[in-house]
């Protein structure tokens, strides 16, 4: 499914900025892996993701999807095999565009794109169909900009485009962080039920330690650019907040250095 | 107000009226230049400062094909030609060679400016007189001008309006708005911008071709400061737009009101001049004008929104 070897990335290199975030990161999902990420500020959890996705080159290392190596793919063109929901609301979708048009977008991810109608009568009555399911009164609104959204309501449509054409991962960065409590909980039911749905294999970022615990099937902690802890199954149903903390203590030698995460 | 009255009593007001249908025709030929600055300041949020360069190479290729014997419709589409193959290049430098944008297109502007020399033959100034050639647009036919030019812009802006509902369309809209989303949804961002240059730059150069024929001659300078009257007939036309249809106004409504943009900015410049604004001060005034244009957006937001104001207490 998804192979990551040795992967290493230091940003700024020969600058006094120079950050080591990823230092050896070994990680292999499985088809249908769930996997909850945790780690303190800083970690590395978000360059794995931007890793994987092709944000930048890596500087070592090799990642593989399905067998096939994407180490020195640019990220249009690592796009057909990934859905990705950002941690800011701004960022996953376009403003100026409609709600339709935004969809339109995403259902040609990883196609080619020509002088075809940007979007079909047929698509159109597709997507007023999935955005009724999402229950936001959304369908009703098909050719509003995305722009006059609430970012409840754009996270929920960028989901939506994030697995609107299967994604062999989806990578979700703190994808409720932004969002006030109520609507953290809808949008994060929504993520399960369409990754259940459709079988997807997901990686979640998170802050929220009961989260990690609660969703997923696998749940991996990191520090300082590296994995540190990798649980699933019984393990990882059985354990606490409290056992994980104690872990971090352990394997990292300091104290967890995040205050969201006990708030959970 | 003393001094004003007489200087008013001494003007003929029908010297304006009669100038009008030539600010019209005027200001629909920078109208189509102006549609390609709209494409690349508005829908791809890039500064692109080619223009002026290209104006001037759609005025020399035009003129001297014709000069050469071909038809001067054929000179206007070469001239068009022309002009992609300048906003390919500032695509280039600015994609593969990751120059910034003002840069990039400053750098082609400079490099046209000999290129252009080159094609009239060093010569700043290359005559064409609609006597002996059949132009498509001259200042001597105004109300020709103007249908052929209303023609052009309608086809344009049919065009533009197909090419953006496309799949292809749709991937410069993004790209413009948000190019992160763009490329996570596989869209090649750099791939939209060089193609939206092409297009915008492929309007100034057609432009640049009907203004010589229009004027009867092309020059090396003609284009200086196309790029703030496109900018001030966007901002011109988006104002009045907004003003008259609020929200409804769609795409095509919106290129539209770009012409007339263009055509009430000649129309203003033709009435300071009439109002005895000398010649010299023209590029002055026009700079000021759209600097205003620009900073009012700004200015308003911050009286709703300014720190002195939460200083005193906050908004009410
Ligand atoms: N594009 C970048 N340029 C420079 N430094 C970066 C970049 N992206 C990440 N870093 C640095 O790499 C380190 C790891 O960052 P990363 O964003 O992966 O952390 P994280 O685990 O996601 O933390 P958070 O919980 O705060 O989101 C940090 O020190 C960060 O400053
Ligand atoms: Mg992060």
């Amino acid at each position: 499914m998804l192979e990551l070897r040795d992967v290493h990335k230091t940003f700024n290199i020969g600058t006094i900025n120079e950050k080591k975030a990823l230092n050896g990161v070994d990680l292999k999902l499985e088809e249908g892996d769930f996997v909850t990420v945790i780690g303190g500020n800083g970690a590395g959890k978000s360059t794995v993701l931007n890793a994987i996705a092709g944000v930048w080159p890596i500087d070592n290392g090799t990642i593989l999807i399905d067998g096939e190596n994407v180490t020195g793919l640019p990220e249009h063109k690592r796009a057909s095999f990934l859905g990705r929901v950002f941690q800011d609301p701004m960022t996953g979708t376009t403003a100026t565009m409609e709600i339709q048009e935004n969809l339109a977008l995403a259902a040609r991810r990883g196609q080619r794109r020509g002088l075809k109608w940007g979007i079909t009568k047929r698509e159109k009555m597709q997507f007023h169909e999935l955005l009724a399911k999402l229950d936001l009164g959304l369908e009703d609104r098909m050719t509003s900009k995305v722009g006059l959204l609430s970012g409840g309501q754009r996270q929920a449509i960028t989901l939506l485009m994030a697995t609107l054409k299967r994604p062999r991962i989806l990578l979700l960065d703190e994808h409720t962080a932004a969002l006030d409590p109520k609507t953290a909980a809808k949008v994060l039911a929504l993520s399960d039920q369409i990754i259940e749905e459709n079988h997807l294999t997901a990686m979640m970022v998170t802050h929220n330690m009961r989260d990690a615990i609660v969703h997923g099937n696998r749940l991996i902690m990191m520090n300082e650019g590296k994995i540190i802890l990798d649980i699933r199954g019984e393990e990882k149903k059985k354990i606490t907040v409290e056992d994980l903390l104690r872990k971090f203590e352990e394997i990292s030698g300091e104290e967890f250095a995040n205050d969201k995460a006990l708030l959970g | 107000m003393v001094t004003i009255i007489p200087v008013l009593g001494a003007l003929d007001p029908l010297a304006l009226v009669r100038a009008l249908p030539g600010n019209v025709s005027q200001g629909m030929i920078w109208g189509i230049m102006s549609i390609g600055v709209y494409l690349t300041f508005k829908i791809l949020n890039f500064a692109d400062l080619t223009v002026d360069g290209t104006m001037a190479t759609g005025g020399a290729v035009a003129v001297m094909l014709i000069l050469a014997g071909y038809h001067p419709v054929v000179a206007v589409i070469m001239a068009c030609i022309a002009g992609m193959v300048a906003g390919f290049i500032t695509g280039i430098l600015h994609t593969v060679f990751g120059i910034p944008d003002i840069l990039a297109g400053i750098l082609t502007q400079i490099a046209l400016y000999s290129v252009n020399l080159n094609i009239t033959g060093g010569k700043a100034n290359q005559a064409v007189s609609v006597d002996q050639f059949d132009l498509i647009v001259s200042l001597r036919y105004i109300t020709s001008t103007i249908v052929v030019t209303a023609i052009l812009t309608a086809l344009i802006i049919a065009i533009l309006y197909w090419f953006f509902g496309t799949e292809m369309g749709f991937t410069i809209r993004a790209t413009g708005c948000n190019p992160n989303m763009s490329r996570a949804q596989g869209i090649n961002t750099s791939v939209a911008k060089v193609i939206a240059l092409i297009f915008s730059n492929g309007l100034v150069g057609l432009a640049g071709g009907l203004l010589a024929q229009y004027q009867g001659n092309c020059d090396v300078n003609m284009g200086r400061g196309a790029i703030v009257i496109g900018l001030a007939s966007v901002i011109i036309g988006e104002v009045l737009g907004e003003a008259i249809f609020g929200n409804r106004l769609n795409f095509c409504g919106r290129l539209l009101f770009v012409v007339f943009g263009s055509i009430i900015y000649y129309i203003v410049i033709s009435f300071v001049v009439w109002l005895g604004l000398p010649s010299i001060d023209m590029k002055l005034f026009s700079a000021i004008v759209v600097a205003i244009f620009l900073a009012v957006p700004y200015l308003k937001g911050k009286t709703k929104n300014s720190y002195r104001r939460a200083a005193k207490g906050g908004v009410r």
